[in-house]
């Protein structure tokens, strides 16, 4: 197991450094120009000027190398040199300056580096990201299992129809259907999120919650209709399954043999299931972000898509295909772990 | 004559007594009769593919019926409220001249909606088949090459770890410009989206389609017809495609939803169609800005989307289901 870990790791390298290179020629490919925006009175050898400041003068590969370095060498260096100066758990160490002097990458917007922006947008996307994740699988894994449990029950088919709908309709419109609903008709919720609010007391954390609630249940629905249906289906594999009727024989109770026994075996699939919709829902939350004016990472990609910030399209765009390769890999790995029949080698 | 051999055969039926089948022989029935059978069996896919066929007739030829331009500004008659609005409000600006209702430019909605169904629909139906070629192709020719399979299969699982939504949208904004130079706003961002969708779902076919094939090759009758000296081309076309289909078929219901899907989330984060181009999503996200007064104008097109992408899902399910031999006998 260990070795196919490490081998796999190490695949991920050649694989994260192709993907790496797919989103940097398209950003290469496009003929969108980043000296748009300046007025056309400057005069054209200032232009080729700020190109050059904005390192845009090399040739491509020079580019792509120093961008390579830059986010896997200098960006690691600040991160230490942060743990070591003001964090408490390394802060013992003596202060690092290894980043000091040395180029990040910066964004063309705020002239800023691109990796202090995401560590700002970051907790928002996820606080709402991540507890939609957990709320819909809270939701999700008891309707699987008790759909499967009463097989073609009004119950089961009640449920296959609502995660079916929950399928098919996309983010986009259920999140102006609620705000339609419970903003406007009801008033109860607060159509946008605002992420400077800070909760301090009872009120503010109520507000917080209430301002939560909308962008975690529009997230929360589509993970639920995914996850409730792998639920069912793997529970009703097992449901047929041989150990099953001796588990029954034996005199075990009900609740034991399904809550146990069945439910062991049935989440090993479901697990890795969750584990491979991680990404996919930071993707799905650029556009509930985009509803509900959440200003976390997808609203970030947005604006700066917009704004021809390649730096930052770059940078963020890479952030998902690592999430992406490195969810793979985990549920690789879990799925290994959980079920000893998976031999890698 | 039939009444003339009855008896004949109950008194051969006493003869043999046990010997004989009980049922009278059933004529040989095709495959697709017992899958027509299955299908209508699921109500669910029932409804959807009526539902489907119902939504295309009208993208179809819904402008020939209801021929008012979708275009066509009539500032005088803007902001009308939907035909159903007079039941709760009889002072409401509302009639059957226009029964969704008109927009901020006096617009007829219920043209725009079809016209922008039909954008939607051909963009799902178009980058569907483009996924399905593409997909077919791969997952055939590694599936059959030996040689190939490994280097294709790396490939697909590259793509397969892209971030898709992100590089949509990055592809879309970026080549905005010249395409629409070429083939002019409307044809060059039609062409963008297909293509841009098309090449980014084909990894779940290819999969699927190398998985079967793998498993038929090793069949007696592909042995046989390689024995006979038929060639790769002609084994692939004439034995191995008949046999894919039915994964095929499914993987096309999923991928026309989510093509139905990505082209109208493009459109409602601004980087699909131009504005005087209406799509079910930009009919949606143009109108979110004023839903607190005009609720009907997201609800129309956002009920149109989910309506079509359950059925094409419940259609899907009830194809899977249709083609599986497995579950058809029950």
């Amino acid at each position: 197991m260990l070795t196919f870990t490490i081998r796999r790791l190490l695949l991920s390298i050649p694989t994260l450094l192709f993907i790496s290179f797919i989103i940097f020629g398209l950003l290469q490919l496009a003929p969108g120009d980043p000296m748009a925006q300046v007025p056309l009175t400057v005069p054209p050898e200032v232009k080729q000027k700020m190109r050059e400041a904005l390192g845009l003068g090399q040739a491509w590969y020079v580019q792509y190398y120093k961008w390579l370095i830059q986010f896997f060498w200098i960006e690691p260096l600040v991160f230490i040199d942060w743990l070591t100066n003001s964090t408490s758990l390394f802060g013992w160490l003596p202060d690092t300056a290894f980043a000091e002097g040395k180029l990040r990458v910066i964004s063309w917007q705020t002239r800023s580096p691109v990796m202090d922006i995401v560590v700002q947008r970051m907790p928002q996307t996820l606080w709402v990201v991540g507890l939609s994740y957990v709320v819909g699988i809270v939701i999700a894994i008891p309707i699987g299992i008790y759909s499967a449990y009463r097989h073609y029950s009004l119950f089961d088919q009640a449920g296959t129809f609502i995660t079916m709908v929950g399928f098919s309709i996309p983010p986009f419109f259920t999140g102006p259907l609620l705000i339609v609903i419970f903003s406007v008709y009801f008033g109860w919720l607060p159509s946008i999120y605002d992420t400077t609010h800070v909760v301090n007391d009872w009120a503010s954390f109520k507000v917080q919650i209430f301002q939560m609630i909308m962008p975690v249940m529009v997230l929360a629905l589509q993970t639920t209709a995914q996850i409730s249906r792998y639920m069912r289906g793997a529970m009703l594999d097992n449901l047929n399954q041989d150990y099953v009727r001796t588990a029954r024989a034996k005199g075990l109770s009900e609740s034991v043999v399904v809550m146990v026994h069945v439910l062991r075996n049935s989440m090993i699939p479901v697990v890795t299931v969750i584990a491979l919709g991680m990404p996919a829902i930071f993707g799905g939350a650029i556009i509930t972000e985009n509803v509900f004016k959440v200003n976390g990472i997808g609203q970030l990609l947005l604006t700066a898509l917009f704004a021809n910030d390649l730096p930052m399209v770059m940078t963020l765009t890479f952030i998902f295909a690592i999430l992406i390769v490195l969810f793979n890999l985990i549920a690789d790995v879990l799925y290994g772990l959980l079920d000893p029949r998976i031999r890698y080698d | 004559m039939t009444d003339q051999a009855t008896p004949a055969a109950e008194a051969d039926l006493e003869t043999y007594g046990a010997l004989q089948d009980k049922e009278p022989q059933k004529p040989p029935r095709s495959q697709w009769i017992d899958v027509w059978e299955q299908f209508s069996k699921h109500k669910g896919a029932v409804f959807g593919g009526g539902f489907l066929l119902f939504i295309t007739f009208i993208v179809i030829f819904g402008p020939y019926i209801w021929t008012l331009e979708a275009t066509k500004l009539d500032i005088r008659n803007k902001n009308w409220r939907p035909v159903y609005q007079l039941l709760f409000d009889s002072e409401a600006k509302a009639g059957w001249a226009h029964p969704f209702g008109t927009d901020q430019l006096g617009r007829d909605i219920m043209s725009q909606m079809i016209a922008g169904g039909r954008v939607s629909m051909a963009v799902g139906w178009l980058a569907m088949a483009l996924a399905l070629v593409i997909g077919t192709a791969i997952g055939v020719v590694s599936g059959y090459f030996k040689r190939l399979d490994f280097w294709l299969m790396r490939f697909t699982d590259l793509v397969l770890s892209l971030p898709i939504l992100p590089l949509v949208l990055l592809a879309v904004t970026l080549f905005r410009q010249p395409l629409n130079a070429r083939f002019g706003p409307e044809g060059g961002m039609f062409i963008l989206i297909v293509s841009v969708i098309g090449l980014t779902s084909w990894m779940q076919t290819a999969r699927i389609v190398r998985g079967d094939i793998l498993a038929l090759k090793e069949r007696e009758f592909i042995l046989a017809a390689r024995s006979i000296g038929t060639k790769p081309g002609k084994i692939i076309r004439r034995h191995l495609l008949p046999n894919v289909i039915s994964p095929i078929m499914v993987s096309a219901t999923l991928g026309l939803a989510t093509a139905i899907i990505t082209e109208s989330a493009l459109s409602f984060l601004g980087v699909g169609f131009p504005s005087d181009y209406p799509t079910w999503g930009k009919l949606l996200a143009d109108a979110v800005q004023r839903m607190q007064e005009f609720p009907e104008r997201v609800l129309l097109p956002g009920i149109a989307i989910s309506l079509t992408v359950l059925s094409v899902n419940y259609l899907g399910d009830g194809l899977r289901d249709a083609l599986d031999p497995r579950i058809r006998g029950r």
